[in-house]
């Protein structure tokens, strides 16, 4: 990843990081309430761990924060006159079939990149993921590992201002771990606001700024990562930090 | 042997039958012309259907999936009351030529291909859905990403339409009349050679054009084989 490159690395500069505003958010489907209703901000540079046991509505704060879904009631806000700009990286990489530089290519066309400069963009984004030599190899036939760093090279080259993980490493080896966590970092330095899900104690230790606890569909602790690793107030939390299973 | 339906097709292929190369060259040019056509309107139906909702929705999807099955005479009758010189269309002098067969095997095979990409499409819209939500896709711009993703699956249901087409018989012996050297396709004239009871010639030909099916279906079935073992 030593292959600094100015273009991409000058676009943008945010100062300070959008802030994210859950005013009573609740998602229900079938009248059976899955997430909230809750309130909470997510203010400061990230990363922000989202932490908690399965099915506790990680995934689910982080579609509705992204506007995937639309909650049921409440509202999600952002500071700032303008929406931020914002990509996510899934859990199981939702990749075209088409080559890896397509792939690039095609989220470039969509957000209306010129089309001579797309493939120059791809191809870069693609030497700092380290898939320069598989530019045009399908990118279903790329290795769990390419395909997640694929997706992060995709979300890369949108430049945004925020950018959603949910469990991106559940599905890989150490390796590949380490490459998703210094991807993550490099977008942080980038000024990218981090909003990640894991179940991960240890990357959530290497990774946080601060953690949203989430158990039951509710954000039940929201602090510092050093606060919330050395001194969790809820007991959910300190049962989950102890490593036992928390429902 | 002369009344062998294998030798009848092997000699008329051998000797390069003017008159059958003549009827084969046609069925061709009016099958895959009219699945061309019906390709380039069904296709992006499909996918819109897959992709709007609005009122209404589910009676197209039924009516498209109902469609599949019509009867290809009524499809011939509805265009040749259409094309017929009374009927709507009657100033374009098109009854009994092979452009009238040609829009008679559209109105056939077009179900097939709206209502079969339409499920294909949606299918794949199911597995793509929250990444083009997040890349900010509005839907117009998801068809073309769609239907190009879809392309090998497309490329089967391009075969079925096909099928369709050259086999039918009711349409284009109802719009084209079968008449000879001008609208004198495979199917229309294995009916005449068996209504004369040249039983022989008849099944001859019908070795021919399913050969010919055959081979195109081959030929697509491979290169579709071949790409999906290369895109995974």
């Amino acid at each position: 990843m030593t292959s600094f490159n100015a273009a991409l690395n000058a676009a943008p500069t945010l100062c300070p990081p959008p802030a994210l505003h859950f005013a009573e958010v609740a998602f229900s489907n079938l009248d059976k309430t899955l997430f909230g209703p809750c309130s909470f901000a997510l203010e400061g540079a990230g990363p922000t761990l989202i932490m908690g046991p399965n099915g506790a509505g990680k995934s689910l704060l982080l579609r509705l924060a992204h506007g995937l879904l639309v909650p049921t009631q409440g509202r999600v806000s952002w500071s700032g006159d303008e929406l931020p700009r914002q990509a996510m990286v899934f859990q199981q990489p939702v990749l075209l079939r088409r080559s890896a530089v397509a792939n690039i290519t095609h989220a470039l066309a969509v957000n209306g990149t010129p089309r001579k400069e797309r493939r120059k963009l791809a191809l870069r984004a693609l030497e700092r993921f380290g898939l320069a030599a598989c530019a045009d190899t399908p990118a279903r036939v790329l290795s769990g590992g390419e395909q997640q760093r694929l997706a992060l090279a995709r979300a890369w080259v949108l430049s945004p201002n925020v950018l959603f993980l949910d469990e991106p490493t559940s599905a890989l080896d150490p390796a590949a771990i380490r490459a998703v966590e210094t991807a993550v970092r490099e977008f942080h330095q980038r000024g990218t606001r981090i909003i990640m899900t894991t179940h991960d104690l240890h990357q959530a230790r290497r990774l946080a700024s601060d953690v949203l606890f989430v158990v039951g569909g509710r954000v039940r602790e929201h602090a510092g990562a050093d606060a919330f690793f050395s001194t969790p107030a809820s007991r959910e939390a300190q049962a989950f930090i102890a490593g036992e299973l928390v429902e | 042997m002369e009344d062998n339906a294998f030798y009848v097709a092997l000699s008329l292929l051998i000797n390069l039958d003017a008159t059958l190369f003549q009827i084969v060259w046609l069925s061709l040019q009016v099958s895959l012309l009219a699945v061309l056509v019906a390709a380039l309107l069904g296709f992006p139906l499909g996918a819109a259907v897959a992709l709007w909702r609005f009122p209404g929705r589910g009676a197209v999807v039924v009516a498209l999936n109902a469609l599949m099955g019509l009867p290809p005479v009524v499809a011939g009758l509805t265009v040749y009351l259409l094309l017929s010189r009374a009927g709507p269309l009657g100033e374009w002098g098109l009854l009994f030529t092979p452009a009238a067969m040609v829009i008679a095997q559209i109105v056939l095979v077009l179900p097939i291909l709206a209502a079969l990409s339409r499920q294909k499409v949606e299918e794949l819209l199911g597995e793509y859905r929250e990444q083009f939500v997040s890349l900010g896709m509005s839907r117009l711009r998801m068809m073309p990403t769609l239907l190009w993703d879809a392309r090998f699956t497309l490329l089967t249901v391009l075969l079925a339409g096909f099928g369709r087409a050259s086999a039918e018989v009711g349409a284009v012996m109802m719009v084209g009349g079968n008449i000879d050297g001008v609208t004198r396709v495979m199917t229309t004239a294995i009916v005449l050679e068996t209504s004369k009871g040249n039983l022989a010639l008849a099944l001859g030909l019908g070795i021919v054009l399913l050969t010919l099916v055959m081979v195109i279906n081959a030929g697509a079935y491979m290169v579709a084989e071949l790409a999906k073992r290369r895109m995974g």
